[in-house]
């Protein structure tokens, strides 16, 4: 395989409120690749939103990326960490290199101006286009997403769209100035099914012709399914299981990753039978469980280890990364644990 | 868009019909009725009236039929122009307002401007910078501005101006300028004198908008759409101008409708505390006289003023905020 | 203990809620305390004043402010200068001035003038009196105005009128606020539409010129009390619209909660509804807008009465005392008469705290 695009190694991001520090991402690794889609899946609050902007640089206030490297593979074979580069620097990444789609649609534009103009912002900054060729610009992209009649829609304001425009018009936005990876935050939560497809069709066919590496965020394992080549299960802030599409829906090797599978609805259910849930619930940010975060949900739990050490990343055979003792490192904790007690 | 500048201009129609009756029920309100006060007010001075004078005026305004009746005459005159005689002046009314109307508005659309132009930068930057020291202190600033009565810091003002400067600060104009025509030197003489009621007039107004500009511009920073306009590449300040700030604009243009009856309101009593010729000191002093036609005039003129104020201040509205614009399509 | 502390929450009403909430706001806390503190003296007003707010005496007028000297050579003894005559020798006009050399003495709990405790109890005990005063002489802890009368008297009924106004004006205000704003929401539709038209006609109306109006043609010969609810009543009649427009926001959203609709399945009465469901859950929000509303209130009839306008002398409250320092001569003479300022505005800037903080308490997103 081809260098990654995008290649993040122990990215860590944090919150400092006034009641204490919140660990939102703690050490994720993922490589991105040209025309390949990786997905990020898991619960809300795992993390997921936050290493999408912490990889632009736009973490809200009291955030900040703590640590690990984000290397960018630009066009011209320089690579670049954007974790070192000042805010000032980054701006000129936001848009040509790396551009962001969010879930709503309807909030993510502000109302007080027409697509055309929203759209064309990005293009007269990064490209130095003037008013009408970026206005051109615009409609040729609200025609490639799929906008009809887009010479006229240009001129529309957010508000008259429909749901399933708005989001074609915000992929149009987030394509105007040729980014070479494009974050995809639950880009289709908040539209009903059919308009779904469709968006994530218009998204694979994208990827297709322009070779775009897609960072696609969901916690729907269905829109994986369709979507990604490679997948990142995350839990509290971490990647617990990391791998190919097929490898990950076949043979899951984290109790997490199967836990989440299991619950999935499919119609080869048999009818009335109850949908397995995973016990318990996401902890609190600040009462982070000690050892594995996630032994107290786990079914396979290994007593007076997992409570205690934090499982490492391990490469199994198959190239999957995985984050259980289940898989490897026991030894190493038990020694750890052994030589801290005495 | 149609529909709301109708509905609009319905209100403020049935605004103005709604004062005119109260100016007229206030012009009714002192006991007897007012053709006696005139006659008693004459013969006081002097002059005497004949029984068929005095026949003549009840019959022009009506008197003793009922109230639609003499509400309607009065009102048919008003439409021509006719607003009555003033009986402490013995001229008519609008003679004896004058330029005072004049300076009234302008003296509220003066304040006006100054509120804008000081509530708008002060509260986006307190939101901002939101518990940096300044915004701690605009805020001081703030509750001051609105628990001190604008008379209140009028006459304090006063006093301080007094003690210091041995200076007197109120009217709108030089002595030596009051009186003249008017000409260029005394428009720039008007324009000295200006700011500070203006200032004073404003105060309470500016401190509850920086307060709705600070909390909607809050608001507005955590949406979306500001997220996306960094994601673009946005310089943070454009980011902020462009989006949030845009949007806080939009309840700060709907309150300019509630702004401005009250900045006329107050520009009463300020003017009286600083002696400025502007219709508030003739008001107070033809309701305490029992003046009546006077009154009311003053009070529907002001009335009608605020109205035409708001229904602008709707249209500026209209066109900071393209939802409503739209609103028909 | 967590677990307690949970467990009270889950069964807490709304108004312990919010009231536990407001305990947090510091500064809406002291302005409370101050407000209780400023409301027991105005009913108290008789008692801590010194002297007869209505007697004048041509002797005293313009006396500047005298502080109580608390201790002579016999150790504590507190005891103010007296007042004499000097004929002042250009103008050969009689001046009162302070004399040092006279002292005064203070007693506690003394007799006085003759009022009525809380409106019922008649009594002469007052909290200072002076044990052996000459003609002229006073407590003039703030000063004389004019005619002699002491201003420190005259500040503690002021300040009883005053802040009475304001919750007379705003009990009003909330009877109609709640009725029409009820109203609207109950039944929607065309009395909706109505009552709403009317409350953007009347707050896009210039209030003052038309308090004013009103305000003077009250009758010459009504009588103090006549005025003063007169006056209230003006007041109100403009000031109710914000409290409709709290009442009827909060009424339909709550309409739409499921707790509304719970009860409403479980077949309760539209009046169980109303004062059993909704009105605790919104009472906070009201509490909160008339905390807001009373310092208009007090503004409002504040500047109506330095108008001359509002209530008249004899009545005695804050804007009529203001009235006494409405023109710069008088100012430069006598400045002591601006204090009457600082009791409103500090009562107007507590309640403003206090509304806030009931706000945010009642609401944390709103």
């Amino acid at each position: 395989m081809a260098d990654p695009i995008l290649s993040v190694r122990g990215l860590k991001t944090q919150f400092f409120g006034p009641e204490g520090v919140v660990r939102a991402v703690d050490g994720v690794d993922f490589d991105v690749f040209e025309g390949r889609t990786l997905g990020v899946v898991g619960e809300s609050g795992c993390g997921k939103s936050v290493t999408a902007r912490s990889v632009l640089g736009i973490v809200d206030r009291p955030g900040k990326v703590v640590g690990g490297s984000m290397k960018l593979r630009r066009a011209n074979g320089e690579v670049v960490d954007l974790g070192t580069l000042t805010n000032e620097q980054m701006r000129k990444y936001r848009g040509p290199e790396i551009a962001l789609v969010f879930q709503e649609p309807m909030a993510s534009f502000s109302q007080h101006y027409t697509i055309g103009n929203q759209i064309g912002e990005g293009i007269k900054l990064h490209m130095g286009l003037d008013d009408r060729a970026a206005k051109k610009r615009a409609i040729e992209l609200l025609d490639m997403v799929g906008v009809p009649q887009p010479a006229r829609r240009v001129d529309d304001y957010p508000f008259q769209l429909s749901g399933g425009l708005r989001q074609r018009v915000m992929i149009a936005m987030a394509l105007s100035c040729d980014p070479r990876v494009l974050i995809a935050d639950e880009p289709t939560t908040a539209l009903d099914v059919t308009t779904q497809a469709q968006i994530l069709d218009l998204l694979r066919t994208l990827q297709k012709d322009r070779g775009l590496a897609i960072i696609l965020i969901t916690h729907d394992m269905g829109v994986i399914a369709e979507m990604a080549h490679d997948v990142s299960v995350m839990y509290l802030g971490r990647a617990v299981e990391t791998g190919s599409v097929k490898e990950i829906f076949e043979t899951p090797k984290h109790p997490y990753t199967r836990a989440l599978l299991r619950s999935i609805p499919t119609v080869l259910a048999k009818p009335r039978t109850r949908l397995p849930t995973i016990a318990g619930s996401i902890p609190h940010p600040f009462d982070r469980p000690k050892g594995c975060s996630y032994h107290p949900r786990c079914a396979e739990i290994i007593g007076a280890v997992c409570e205690k050490a934090e499982p490492p990343a391990v490469d199994t055979d198959d190239g999957r990364q995985v984050r259980c003792f289940l898989h490897g490192g026991m030894e190493e904790a038990k020694a750890s644990l052994a030589g801290a007690s005495a | 868009m149609i529909a709301f500048m109708t509905r609009r201009l319905l209100l403020g129609v049935m605004t103005i019909w709604l004062i005119s009756i109260l100016s007229f029920i206030i012009i009714q309100l002192p006991p007897g009725d007012f053709v006696d006060a005139y006659i008693a007010q004459l013969s006081s001075s002097g002059s005497q009236v004949s029984a068929a004078e005095a026949e003549n005026l009840r019959q022009l305004y009506g008197l003793g039929e009922p109230f639609y009746v003499q509400y309607g005459k009065w009102l048919a005159r008003i439409v021509t122009g006719d607003f009555g005689e003033s009986m402490e002046w013995r001229r008519p009314v609008t003679e004896v307002i004058g330029d005072r109307i004049w300076l009234t508005l302008l003296l509220s659309f003066a304040a006006l401007l100054v509120t804008w132009g000081l509530a708008l930068p002060i509260g986006i930057f307190s939101a901002v910078r939101q518990y940096s020291f300044a915004d701690y202190a605009f805020t001081l600033v703030g509750f001051i501005g609105i628990a001190v009565p604008n008379f209140l810091l009028a006459l304090v003002i006063m006093y301080f101006a007094f003690v210091w400067f041995g200076a007197s600060v109120g009217g709108l104009f030089s002595a030596e300028m009051a009186l003249a025509p008017w000409s260029a030197a005394k428009v720039w003489d008007l324009i000295k004198h200006l700011p500070l009621p203006a200032l004073i007039l404003a105060l309470g107004g500016t401190a509850q908008l920086i307060r709705i500009m600070r909390a909607n511009l809050l608001d507005e920073l955590r949406r979306p759409y500001v997220v996306t306009a960094r994601a673009k590449g946005l310089s943070e300040s454009r980011a902020i101008i462009k989006y949030p700030v845009r949007a806080a604009l939009n309840p700060f243009a709907s309150n300019i409708a509630y702004l401005f009856p009250y900045l006329v309101s107050g520009s009463i009593i300020v003017s009286i505390v600083l002696g400025l010729p502007t219709v508030g000191p003739l008001l107070v002093k033809a309701l305490v006289a029992q003046d009546m036609f006077l009154a009311g005039t003053i009070v529907l003129l002001l009335g009608v003023m605020t109205v035409v104020g708001t229904f602008i201040s709707d249209l500026v509205l209209m066109w900071v905020d393209p939802r409503i614009r739209h609103q028909m399509d | 203990m967590a677990q307690i502390d949970s467990e009270k929450y889950a069964v807490a009403t709304q108004l312990q809620l919010t009231w536990w909430r407001f305990r947090r706001h510091k500064l809406a806390m002291i302005s409370l305390v101050l407000l209780v503190l400023v409301y027991l003296l105005a009913i108290f007003a008789d008692f801590l004043a010194t002297q007869d707010p209505h007697a004048t005496d041509a002797r005293t007028s313009y006396i500047a402010p005298q502080p109580i000297q608390w201790f002579d050579d016999n150790g504590f003894n507190p005891h103010v200068y007296g007042i004499k005559g000097v004929r002042d020798m250009k103008t050969f006009k009689l001046v009162y001035t302070v004399d040092p050399n006279r002292k005064v003495y203070i007693d506690f709990f003394g007799q006085g003038y003759e009022y009525n405790l809380f409106g019922l109890i008649p009594t002469k005990v007052h909290l200072m009196t002076l044990r052996n005063a000459e003609r002229g002489d006073g407590i003039y802890i703030l000063g004389t105005d004019l005619l002699g009368r002491d201003l420190w008297s005259r500040l503690m009924v002021a300040t009883r009128v005053s802040l009475t106004i304001g919750l007379v004006g705003v009990s009003i205000s909330l009877f109609l606020g709640v009725l029409l704003g009820g109203i609207s929401a109950v039944y929607g539709g065309i009395v909706d539409t109505m009552i709403q038209r009317t409350i953007e006609v009347i707050r896009s109306m210039p209030t003052i010129p038309l308090w004013l109006g009103l305000a003077a043609a009250l009758p010459n010969n009504w009588s103090v009390l006549q005025v003063y609810f007169a006056i209230t009543i003006i007041i109100s009649l403009l000031a109710w619209t914000d409290l409709a427009r709290v009442v009827r926001g909060k009424f339909l959203a709550l309409k739409e909660e499921d707790f509304v609709m719970a009860a409403e399945l479980a077949g309760a009465s539209q009046g169980r509804i109303i004062f059993r469901h909704m009105l605790p859950s919104f009472a906070s929000h009201i509490i909160a807008a008339v905390s807001l509303a009373l310092p208009a209130m007090i503004i409002s009839e504040t500047s109506l009465s330095f108008l001359g306008l509002g209530l008249r002398p004899p009545a005695i409250s804050w804007g009529i005392l203001l009235q006494d320092a409405q023109n710069i001569q008088t100012l430069a003479l006598a400045p002591w008469l601006l204090i009457s300022a600082i009791p409103v505005v500090v009562v107007i800037l507590a309640f403003n705290f206090l509304g806030d903080g009931l706000r945010d308490a009642a609401d944390p997103y709103g």
